[in-house]
Parts: structure tokens; C-alpha cells; sequence
């Protein structure tokens, strides 16, 4: 039992993280360097969340307070990695192969993921080692679903950080303010939603998170130079081919 | 082109078989600064350096004055070279970066489910007398943790100078025979405990009959991919897994504080062995480079083929660690050719050695006519890292898992790989040998103590909450 929910709560959580990187970036060695140096990016933003979340003693109980500025915080090392690919980009030549338009959305997308599929760890992998182990959670009244809207969540979470990726960096390159104050907002926004966990309200959160990123990845989409006319052709073409 | 060269070759080899080292040893003269790099305790550069460092200077100006003749050999046109290289240099960080992930990851499992290596059975290694145990103050603690670091940084200097020592009077037998005694005792000895443990945690029952056949068959394997030939991934698997094996060694046998302590002494030695003027790695690398030799490969993972007799020296030496398959060479289908008749002739083995140097030697020099060989991803391909290295890495990742605390391995990991990356980068501006392990291991030992200390009490109460960043 123990086995198969810890498969199950692991695919769940990290399947689309897994695939986006071995279909996407895997192949590449530059998007691998790029994804692992984000992640380092995140580590390090979290390491600063920790250290103000420990040093402000007095409001440690308040979590909304520390989560808040951890969001804030991810997001400035965002802006940092940002800084940091568009330096390497002029230094280095080009980062990602040079002909295609899409470049810059790939290195914002795959920096995206890194941040993603770290948070998901750091979220999630604690809770996967306990399952295994000799406990059972949701024996004495507490929620059985515990496990299973972590699994969820993380998931949303890793996905949610690959969309902001591509706006945050599309944002920052055409000076969109709106979607940059988009970005946080709706970081923010989940972040805070997710508190409502700890009282076992599982819903609210849940669907709240899951309706945020339908729509960052629509406007991820529409960033990347998608439109519904693009994936009506897609479509088209498609059916075109079958013939 | 190529039928001059053969000539010349054939011409150049049998001058060599009969006057071997001196032949090789005319020919170093004449490329004082080629930076041909690998030391057994640090990383290692990967040698477009050397082309480049002639070639910089000269650089763009050159390529475009290619002669056409040459631009067919080469894979690529002059603009494309800088972004080339980029991304074959990417390419050669992820050659170190899938095997430094690949031994981390086989030693993390086995901390994690093996619980032998981490149970504290009173057996500490010889080289540190303190065992911080008893109820001593943590103070005392910190002090028999540095002291066991000092002893065992003396050891391994003392040691490392020996190697050096033997290495600079060519007791080469002498080394071969250590090194060839150390393999066989990690593989035999510690591959039986490590099969041994395996088993019992996964309550499989196995007759000694059984067990001594596989275990001989896995021993005698490694033995000869590592010291003889073999195929390029069962060489590199072997590596990894002797590093591995003694990565988990370090983390069952050493005292918990002393580790932390070995780690952060044995960066800064490794700084010091490879940078100082006078420090033995530095010595032994420089040595290796003048003698147009490969250093050790039972001490070095290469991301590209090393046989260790004869052919070994023909891959360092002929093109700074080319591949033997390479396309892109003008003559590699005549070094085959001759290697194929020099060792169907059955000659001793110095005699194809030699004939080998001499083929490297042929090579250097046609270098500065024709141009900086169109080796780009060859030379990049062929980045090397020291065991040592693959080792302390995996010490630490192990060390921070047997704490139980999975978002403190994945920090160490992150880091670790991030240091890797870092080295290379300065390996990409200085060009010569660097020493992995300094910024490797302290952003390893950083964030190890950061995510226990702070971190990790933050994401527990996120955790427990539910709550998500």
C-alpha cells in the first residue's frame, strides 16, 4: 500500500516536470546547464527566505508573513537569473542555437523549469521518503487526502513556475509591467492560497491553484507568440496529414 | 595530403622505434607551453586550451586566412567557431556532469537503503587515531575532527609525493603495481562487502559458490578495463563504481565531525597541490606534459577512450586526447593501419609506445603549418576529471543524506554540480590545470549546513502546514 501510493503521489507529482525535460531539454546540454543553474538560483532565494524568516524571530509563527516574502524573494532571483541569462546571452554569443525565434522563450522556459521541478522537490521529496517508510498517514481522523492534494499541488506548482518563467522573461525584455505585476500577484495569490491547507480545506486551494495556471499558461502562450489561430492550423495541418 | 603523411609517419616510426624517448623528448622543446593536463586529485582541463592559448592572439584573423585545403578538413566555418565551442563546451561539462551525477546518485541510494554504511560500528580508518567518542564536549569534538583532517591531509601529501617521486624517476612499475594492488582491493574486497550488504538488505540468500563466481567475474572485468583495455562505457561504469565503493569507505569509516573536516582540508590541499608553484599535483601534471604521457588512467575518468598500454599514449599524445574514431582527422585510418601492423608484428609493448609518441610528435609539429587541428569538439570531448574528485563529491552528497534529510541532499547535489560548472567555465578562461574540488566542495559544505540549519526548519513548518512557495 505504502509502495503504491508513493508511485502514484511521485508520478503525480513530478510526470509533467519529468517529461517536459526528457522531451525538452535533456538532449540539449546548454538547456541542462541553464535548468541547473536556475535551480541553484532558487536554492539561493530560498536560503534568503529562510535566513529572514529566521532572523525576524517574532513573526516565525506567521507563516502568511514568510511565505509572502519567500515569493517576493523568488521573484527578485528570477529577475537576477534574468539579468544574468541576457549578459550571458551578449557575452557568449548565443546561449541556444541561433536560428530559431524561439531562443529566448527556450532559455526563459527552461529556466522556468528549473525553478519548477527544484520547488517540487524541495516541496515534495520530504513527504514521498516518509510514505514509503513503516507509517500510515490518516489512520486517527486525519484527512486520508493529504498526500494525493500534495501530489497534486506540486505538480500545479512546477507547471505554474515554467508559465511565469516565459512571462516573467518575455516581461522584463518588452518592459510589460502588467504582466510582471501578473507574475507576482498570482504568485503571491496561490502561495497564499495554499495556507487553507493546514486547516484540511482542500477545494478552494486546490481548484484556486489549478485555474491560476490554466491561465498563466494561456498567457505563457500567447507570449511565446501562440495564438488560437496557431493551433487551429496546427489542427488543420494534422488532419491535412491523415489524408 | 594524406599519402605524404603516411610516409612521413611510417618514416617518422621507425626512427622512433629505434630511438624512442629521444625523439620524444626533442619534440617537447618545441611546444613548451602545450597545457596537457590531468593530475590524479584534481580536474582537468580539457585541452582546447592548449590549441587556443597558441592560437588566441592570432585567433579570428587566422581562421579566416585558413587555405582552402584546410577548410575541407575542418567541421565548420570561422564564424561558427566561438558558438561551436560554446556548445561543445557545453557539451564536455555535461560529459563530467552525468558521471559526477551518476556516482553521487549510486552512492546516495546506497546510504539510503543500505543501512551498513551508515551504522557506527567503532571501526574508524587507520590514518585518524580521534574517534570523537564518549561524551566529550562538542569543542573537543571540533578538535579531534581537525586533527584526524591533519593527519589524513598529511598521509595523502606524503603519499603524493612518493607517486611524484616515482613518477619523476620513471619506477613505473613501481606505480603500476600500487595502483593496479589498490584496484584489486576495492573491487575484490570492498565489491564483496558492498554485494554482501546489498544482499543482506534485500534478505536474498546466495551460496558462497555463487557469490565468489560473480564476484571474480566482476573483479577480473574491472581489473582489465581499467589497467588493460576495454570498452569505453565499462571502463567509465567501472570508475564511477570504484569511486563510488570508496566514497562509501570514507563515509562508513570515518567519524562524523572528521568527515566534514576532511572535506573542507582536502579543498584546500587540492588548491594548494595544483596552484602553488611547487605543489605535487602541479609536478606531476608538468611532468606529464614534458613526457607526452597520460597520466594514470585507474586515477582518471575521461569522457573519451584511454587504453592504458600503448594506445593510451597515442590517444593523449597524438592529439591531445582526440578520439580514435575521429572523422575530422586527416590520418587517423593510417595511425590504425600502423597500429595494427606494429602490434601484429608483436613487438614489446615500449616499442608501440614509442612508435606511438612518435606518431604525436609527427602530429604537434604539422600543427603550426597547417593550422590549429579542426579538433574543436574532439578536444572539447575529451575532458577528464580525477577520481579524488568524483570521490569527495560523492562523500559529501552521502555524508549530507545519511542525515536523513532529502532536501539537504538535493541542495549539496545543486551545488556540487554548480561548483563542477564554475570550474569549468575558469578552466574555459585560464587554460590550465584547476583543482575541481575547492569551489565544488564549498558550495557543497555552504549550503549542507545552511539547509540543515536554516532551511530546513523553514520548510518543515511550510511542510507541516501544507503550505507552498
Amino acid at each position: 500500500m505504502t509502495l503504491m501510493v508513493f508511485f502514484g503521489c511521485a508520478f503525480i507529482a513530478f510526470g509533467p516536470a519529468f517529461a517536459l525535460f526528457s522531451l525538452t531539454v535533456a538532449k540539449d546540454a546548454q538547456q541542462v546547464i541553464v535548468l541547473i543553474a536556475s535551480a541553484f538560483f532558487w536554492l539561493l532565494s530560498l536560503l534568503l527566505s529562510s535566513i529572514w524568516w529566521t532572523v525576524v524571530s517574532p513573526l516565525k509563527k506567521h507563516l502568511a508573513f514568510g511565505i509572502a516574502f519567500s515569493v517576493i524573494f523568488q521573484e527578485l532571483f528570477r529577475l537576477a537569473f534574468y539579468k544574468l541569462m541576457r549578459k550571458a546571452d551578449e557575452g557568449l554569443l548565443s546561449m541556444i542555437n541561433n536560428q530559431s525565434p524561439l531562443r529566448k522563450h527556450r532559455i526563459a522556459y527552461v529556466s522556468g523549469l528549473g525553478y519548477g521541478i527544484i520547488s517540487g522537490l524541495f516541496a515534495m521529496v520530504n513527504v514521498l521518503a516518509d510514505i514509503t517508510g513503516p507509517g500510515s498517514l490518516g489512520l486517527q481522523g486525519d484527512p486520508q487526502n493529504f498526500l494525493i492534494v500534495s501530489a497534486f499541488l506540486t505538480s500545479c506548482f512546477v507547471l505554474l513556475n515554467t508559465f511565469w518563467g516565459v512571462i516573467w522573461f518575455n516581461a522584463w525584455d518588452d518592459k510589460k509591467w502588467f504582466n510582471i505585476f501578473l507574475v507576482v500577484a498570482s504568485h503571491l495569490f496561490v502561495s497564499l492560497m495554499t495556507l487553507m491547507n493546514a486547516k484540511h480545506q482542500y477545494v478552494a486551494p486546490v481548484v484556486c491553484a489549478y485555474i491560476i495556471m490554466v491561465i498563466m499558461g494561456a498567457v505563457a502562450f500567447k507570449t511565446a507568440g501562440g495564438s488560437l489561430f496557431n493551433i487551429y492550423r496546427l489542427t488543420s495541418q494534422h488532419t491535412h496529414r491523415d489524408y | 595530403m594524406n599519402g605524404e603523411d603516411a610516409d612521413e609517419t611510417t618514416r617518422l616510426m621507425a626512427d622512433a622505434v629505434t630511438e624512442g624517448v629521444e625523439d620524444d623528448r626533442t619534440s617537447r622543446d618545441r611546444r613548451p607551453h602545450r597545457e596537457n593536463i590531468e593530475s590524479n586529485e584534481n580536474a582537468d582541463a580539457d585541452d582546447r586550451r592548449e590549441e587556443f592559448d597558441q592560437d588566441e592572439g592570432r585567433g579570428r584573423q587566422r581562421n579566416q586566412g585558413r587555405e582552402p585545403r584546410v577548410r575541407d578538413v575542418s567541421p565548420h566555418d570561422s564564424e561558427m567557431d566561438e558558438e561551436e565551442m560554446l556548445k561543445y563546451g557545453a557539451k564536455s561539462v555535461m560529459m563530467l556532469i552525468v558521471p559526477v551525477s551518476t556516482c553521487m546518485l549510486v552512492v546516495v541510494a546506497t546510504i539510503a537503503s543500505v543501512t551498513y554504511y551508515t551504522r557506527k560500528e567503532g571501526t574508524y580508518l587507520v590514518y585518524t587515531p580521534f574517534h570523537e567518542e564518549g561524551d566529550i564536549s562538542q569543542a573537543r569534538k571540533a578538535g579531534e575532527a581537525i586533527a584526524n583532517a591533519f593527519i589524513v591531509i598529511g598521509v595523502v601529501l606524503v603519499l603524493t609525493i612518493v607517486l611524484v617521486l616515482l613518477y619523476k624517476f620513471r619506477c613505473y612499475c613501481v606505480i603500476s603495481g600500487w595502483l593496479v594492488l589498490s584496484s584489486l582491493m576495492l573491487l575484490f574486497f570492498f565489491g564483496y562487502i558492498y554485494f554482501q550488504e546489498v544482499l543482506k538488505v534485500y534478505n536474498v540468500a546466495m551460496d558462497y559458490f555463487t557469490l565468489s563466481l560473480i564476484i571474480w567475474n566482476f573483479g577480473v572485468v574491472g581489473m582489465i578495463c581499467i589497467h588493460w583495455k576495454g570498452p569505453l562505457r565499462l571502463q567509465q561504469a567501472y570508475l564511477i563504481l570504484v569511486s563510488a565503493l570508496m566514497a562509501l569507505v570514507f563515509i562508513k569509516f570515518l567519524p562524523d565531525w572528521t568527515t566534514w573536516a576532511i572535506l573542507a582540508a582536502i579543498s584546500l590541499y587540492d588548491l594548494c597541490a595544483v596552484l602553488c608553484p611547487k605543489g605535487p599535483l602541479k609536478i606531476l601534471v608538468q611532468t606529464a606534459q614534458e613526457r607526452d604521457e597520460p597520466l594514470f588512467p585507474s586515477l582518471i575518468y575521461s569522457s573519451t577512450m584511454m587504453w592504458s598500454i600503448g594506445m593510451a599514449d597515442r590517444d593523449n599524445s597524438a592529439d591531445s586526447r582526440a578520439r580514435p574514431a575521429s572523422a575530422a582527422r586527416v590520418n587517423s585510418e593510417d595511425e590504425e593501419e600502423l597500429l595494427e601492423s606494429v602490434e601484429g608484428n608483436g613487438p614489446t609493448n615500449e616499442a608501440a609506445e614509442n612508435a606511438i609518441r612518435a606518431l604525436g610528435t609527427h602530429d604537434e609539429e604539422r600543427d603550426p603549418q597547417n593550422e590549429p587541428e579542426p579538433d574543436d569538439e574532439e578536444e572539447e570531448k575529451g575532458v577528464k576529471l580525477g577520481l579524488g574528485d568524483f570521490i569527495f563529491y560523492s562523500v559529501l552528497v552521502g555524508k549530507a543524506s545519511s542525515y536523513k534529510d532529502w532536501n539537504t541532499t538535493i541542495a549539496c547535489f545543486v551545488a556540487i554540480l554548480i561548483g563542477l560548472c564554475l570550474t569549468l567555465l575558469l578552466l574555459a578562461i585560464y587554460r590550465k590545470a584547476l583543482p575541481a574540488l575547492p569551489i565544488s566542495i564549498t558550495f557543497g559544505l555552504i549550503f549542507n549546513f545552511a539547509t540543515t540549519e536554516l532551511v530546513k526548519p523553514f520548510m518543515d513548518s511550510l511542510s507541516s502546514q501544507q503550505a507552498f512557495i
